[in-house]
């Protein structure tokens, strides 16, 4: 499963339908963003069915960015039925964020 | 991708990128301009074998001239990242660079963390201004300017519609007019669930932002895991330090922070590194 690129409306939609949400905030002029980009990619491919993966561009969507109080990216939210659970700050190796959705999903 | 990125660029760093071209390897030097190299202000070695009564401007220049002639690539900037996943990659400024290996080589982290910043980071701390800056437009940020490119990162914050007051021990060279500065030595960030102020030699400035930008980001901070001793990168004999991959030398392994110590430590780093992608 690919990873999801959230409008505003497209996000509350996915938090609406519960489950476990992984969304990295992010934006193009952001390096360390760029990096964790294959790392979504592949945690999208891992959770696939159990988790919805998705990213959302703060330039594009900065309601919802300080609506989540993003001030330092890349910054990913994990969210269950449409609460935040964890978040991880900046970047992070792969294993930070599957002990973090294992947590959640147990 | 490279096979190897070596971050720094004074006597260690550069003596392993050498080595690593004389083995065949392609290497890329992250470093600050070397002015900012301690080295850069030593008025006389002469305790470097052979080369005996120069500047340390003339030594680093004829070290840098001798990794250049060998082929190794050059970046100016701070690494502010890194992460393993094939391999290594690293943000420097805005842009991300990969390679197979990486040598740490960028010398010894000056200054322990303020109260506060830990805590905070994320939260309204951040370590680089081109990264987070665009999300405290039109709000107040201090610029903790620790090394040489700092007021320019404080220029840039200021252009972007950042309201920037600017801290320092020293007064800043090229902070824009305009940008007040505060002198201050003893800093502590305060708030509570993010920044509410800076508190600067006990007053406190109010702000949503506090930029802290050293010289280099403490190694610990950059590769997770990392092993440390008495505030030194741990290393065997090797040079290898507990990350797979992840090489060392120079004054960030330890005493004494002298440059033929450090040009061996980088020969050793680079032999590893070279057995390590073979």
């Amino acid at each position: 499963m690919a990873v999801k690129h959230f409008n505003e409306a497209e996000f509350r939609a996915a938090a609406a339908q519960g489950g476990v949400m992984l969304v990295d905030f992010w934006a193009d002029w952001c390096g360390p963003c760029r990096m964790l980009a294959p790392v979504m990619d592949k945690l999208a491919g891992l959770y696939e069915g159990r988790v919805t993966v998705g990213k959302v561009n703060v330039d594009e969507e900065p309601m919802l960015a300080q609506r989540y109080g993003v001030m330092s990216i890349p910054n990913v939210v994990i969210l269950k039925d449409g609460k935040e659970v964890d978040r991880l700050v900046g970047v992070q190796p792969v294993r930070n964020f599957t002990e973090a959705l294992d947590r959640v999903l147990r | 991708m490279y096979d190897v990125i070596v971050i720094g660029g004074g006597p260690a760093g550069l003596s392993a990128a050498v080595q690593l071209r004389q083995r065949g390897r392609t290497v890329l030097v992250v470093s600050n301009p070397a002015p900012s190299n301690p080295l850069w202000r030593s008025e006389r070695v002469d305790n470097y074998l052979g080369l005996p009564g120069l500047t340390g401007e003339q030594l680093l220049e004829r070290f840098q001239k001798h990794a250049e002639d060998r082929g190794v690539v050059f970046q100016t900037g701070k690494a502010l990242s890194a992460m393993e996943l094939d391999g290594w990659m690293l943000t420097v400024g805005a842009e991300v660079v990969q390679a197979r290996a990486l040598v740490l080589a960028a010398g010894v982290a000056r200054g322990a963390k303020y109260p506060g910043e830990q805590e905070l980071l994320g939260r309204g701390v951040s370590y680089c201004a081109t990264c987070d800056g665009m999300l405290y437009r039109n709000k107040s940020v201090v610029v903790v300017g620790r090394s040489a490119d700092a007021p320019q990162e404080a220029n840039y914050l200021a252009q972007i519609g950042c309201q920037v007051t600017y801290v320092s021990p020293q007064a800043p060279q090229g902070l824009r007019e305009g940008i007040p500065w505060v002198k201050a030595h003893r800093l502590a960030v305060r708030g509570e669930r993010s920044v509410e102020a800076l508190e600067a030699d006990g007053a406190a400035l109010p702000c949503e932002g506090v930029f802290i930008l050293r010289e280099s980001v403490a190694p610990t901070d950059l590769i997770p895991g990392l092993e440390t001793e008495e505030g030194f990168v741990k290393v065997n004999r090797r040079m290898e330090t507990s990350v797979a991959g992840v090489f060392a030398a120079g004054d960030c392994t330890g005493r004494p922070l002298q440059i033929a110590k450090a040009v061996g430590e980088g020969l050793m780093a680079a032999d590893s590194a070279d057995a390590y992608l073979k």
